[in-house]
């Protein structure tokens, strides 16, 4: 990686520009500074603090806080309530920020709201330089081993990322666009896409996250162009079908699973405008982009290069990375920076952007009390804007469905509840004493 | 409305869910009063935009988080059909 010693916190040019917009109403860059100042006094001690803020401009202040006083914000992909646990067990003193009145979180939390802000004719200027080398943000996997991962990000790499990706789908030549997200800020797509980009690209950043198409129609009502919409094949498919038009779109963008190219063909013809797919990971954060309605092909970001690590398998290295990185999915490579995808590897999944593994969620299973055996798999192939669920078989001969799911709903996501879950009174198990995948397809439906 | 048309209508958007859901429950298995979301059908948000959709399709008007409490909308097949029945244009 190859960076200054340091980089601006926002690129706004002037203390007035519009950085966001905050219960409806414009937010200047100064006053965003003099949030992030006021709250960065105010931070509880220790290393490390949770951001659970689901407002997303005070997500972004509590954030900024935490950059400028070298606070590193933990970003779970889960907030059940074992993953907490193994958090407090991991940062004894942990702190939560949370924007919830009604936060069940078992930590200490600092409460952010409008009262936590800067006074109203507060303003900060100019963007303080951050060390690039500074750590800011843990993000989290789960791999097979069922312990989270943590993956640290610092600032110089999250910036070289977002300034590749803001000249990629062109909007360092669309100053002041209006990004509105239909994902959270808690995982790197909804922070790179929703939060960071507009930060480093001078461009406007809303906080609300709308939920129902009518909602999303309403809120870029609100904003001015250019417009941007950051969202997911699923959700981007519920706004195609509801039959409902759009305010004039600048770019769409779609993340967290693959979208098929005729979709997004649709998505182009009805909004009348481009939808770039953006392909990253945890661990590697925005890596390739493709017009999925004219190509297959990922393009990969500025420096970014792949190589072959055996069979359908690639190791990304260069541009922001600040390590070579294996791809999770199985490709096919047609030169140094161009790829298609072939598929999963056989243990990870996503359902609804949020990434788990199914050896994990297993492991989850046989753990509760009355489960004799049991295994979580994938029904069937992903589709084009569907969201695939899980399934499971289990053997619990003692338990009832009700505190089977009960118990599963302590250890796991809900987007990970097997719908269905079948009870059996043994698995398929082989000669090898494997439980092939027909198999397991096969028994659901016996 | 009717009692009677009342459940006709729960019966209707009962399994309009179930199909849209592919959910393993019977549209007449599923109770009226029960909680749609967590603890009782198990519902979670994906599937609440799945039934905005198939909402917004079959009976013609879109749902809209300012609009209405929409915990109280989605807890409950009675409280949704209600609501339904309220704002259908067709």
């Amino acid at each position: 990686m190859t960076s200054p010693a340091d980089f601006p916190l926002i690129s706004h040019r002037w203390p007035q520009q519009p950085l966001a917009y905050f219960r409806g109403r414009a937010r200047s860059a100064a006053r965003f500074l003099a949030d992030a100042h006021a709250l960065a006094e105010r931070l509880p001690a220790g290393d490390a603090l949770l951001n659970a803020c689901q407002n997303r401009y005070l997500f972004a202040v509590a954030l900024a806080a935490c950059v400028l006083r070298g606070r590193l914000c933990l970003l779970p992909a889960s907030r059940s309530p074992e993953s907490l646990a193994q958090l407090s067990e991991a940062h004894p003193s942990l702190w939560c920020l949370s924007d919830q009145t009604d936060s069940e979180l078992a930590l200490p939390t600092l409460r952010i709201d409008e009262a936590s802000l800067a006074p109203d004719d507060a303003g900060v200027w100019p963007p303080p330089a951050i060390p690039t080398d500074r750590r800011v943000v843990r993000l989290f996997t789960s791999g097979s081993t069922g312990r989270p991962q943590s993956h640290d990000k610092q600032w110089g790499e999250l910036v070289q990322a977002t300034l590749a990706g803001l000249t990629r789908l062109g909007l360092d030549r669309l100053p002041g666009f209006a990004a509105l997200g239909t994902v959270p800020p808690q995982h790197m797509y909804g922070l790179e896409s929703t939060v960071l980009r507009p930060l480093l690209g001078g461009g406007l950043l809303t906080d609300v996250c709308p939920f129902f198409p009518a909602d999303v129609k309403a809120e870029l009502a609100r904003l001015p162009g250019p417009r941007v919409l950051v969202s997911t094949p699923f959700q981007l498919r519920t706004l195609l079908e509801c039959g409902l038009s759009l305010p004039e779109l600048a770019l769409m963008t779609s993340a967290t699973a693959p979208l098929a190219g005729e979709l997004a063909g649709r998505l182009e013809a009805r909004f009348g405008a481009p939808l770039l797919e953006i392909y990253g990971s945890t661990e590697t954060g925005q890596l390739a982009t493709r017009r999925s309605a004219v190509t297959d092909d990922w393009q990969c970001l500025d420096g970014v290069t792949l190589r072959a690590d055996g069979a359908e398998r690639a190791i990304a290295e260069g541009g922001h990375l600040t390590q070579p990185q294996r791809l999770n999915d199985r490709v096919a490579l047609d030169g140094p920076r161009q790829f298609r995808l072939l598929g999963r590897t056989a243990d990870l999944i996503n359902v609804a952007g949020k990434r788990s593994s199914l050896g994990f969620l297993t492991q989850q299973l046989l753990a509760i009390p009355g489960v004799e055996d049991g295994i979580f798999f994938l029904p069937e192939e992903e589709g084009g804007g569907a969201v695939a669920r899980l399934a499971a078989l289990v053997v619990a001969p003692q338990l009832e469905r009700p505190a089977l799911l009960a118990a599963l709903r302590q250890r796991i996501d809900a987007a990970f509840l097997p719908r269905p879950l079948k009870f059996v009174d043994a698995l398929p198990r082989n000669a090898l004493s494997k439980l092939p995948l027909d198999a397991l397809r096969a028994a659901l439906h016996e | 409305m009717s009692d009677a048309a009342n459940r006709e209508l729960e019966l209707e958007v009962a399994g309009l869910i179930v199909d849209a859901l592919n959910l393993e429950v019977g549209a007449a298995d599923i109770d009226p009063n029960e909680p749609l979301y967590g603890e009782g059908l198990g519902l979670d948000s994906i599937d609440i935009l799945e039934i905005a959709l198939v909402v917004s399709k079959r009976y013609g008007f879109q749902l809209r988080s300012d609009s209405e409490d929409n915990a109280r909308i989605f807890a409950s097949l009675a409280n949704l059909s209600a609501y339904i029945a309220a704002h259908r244009t067709c």
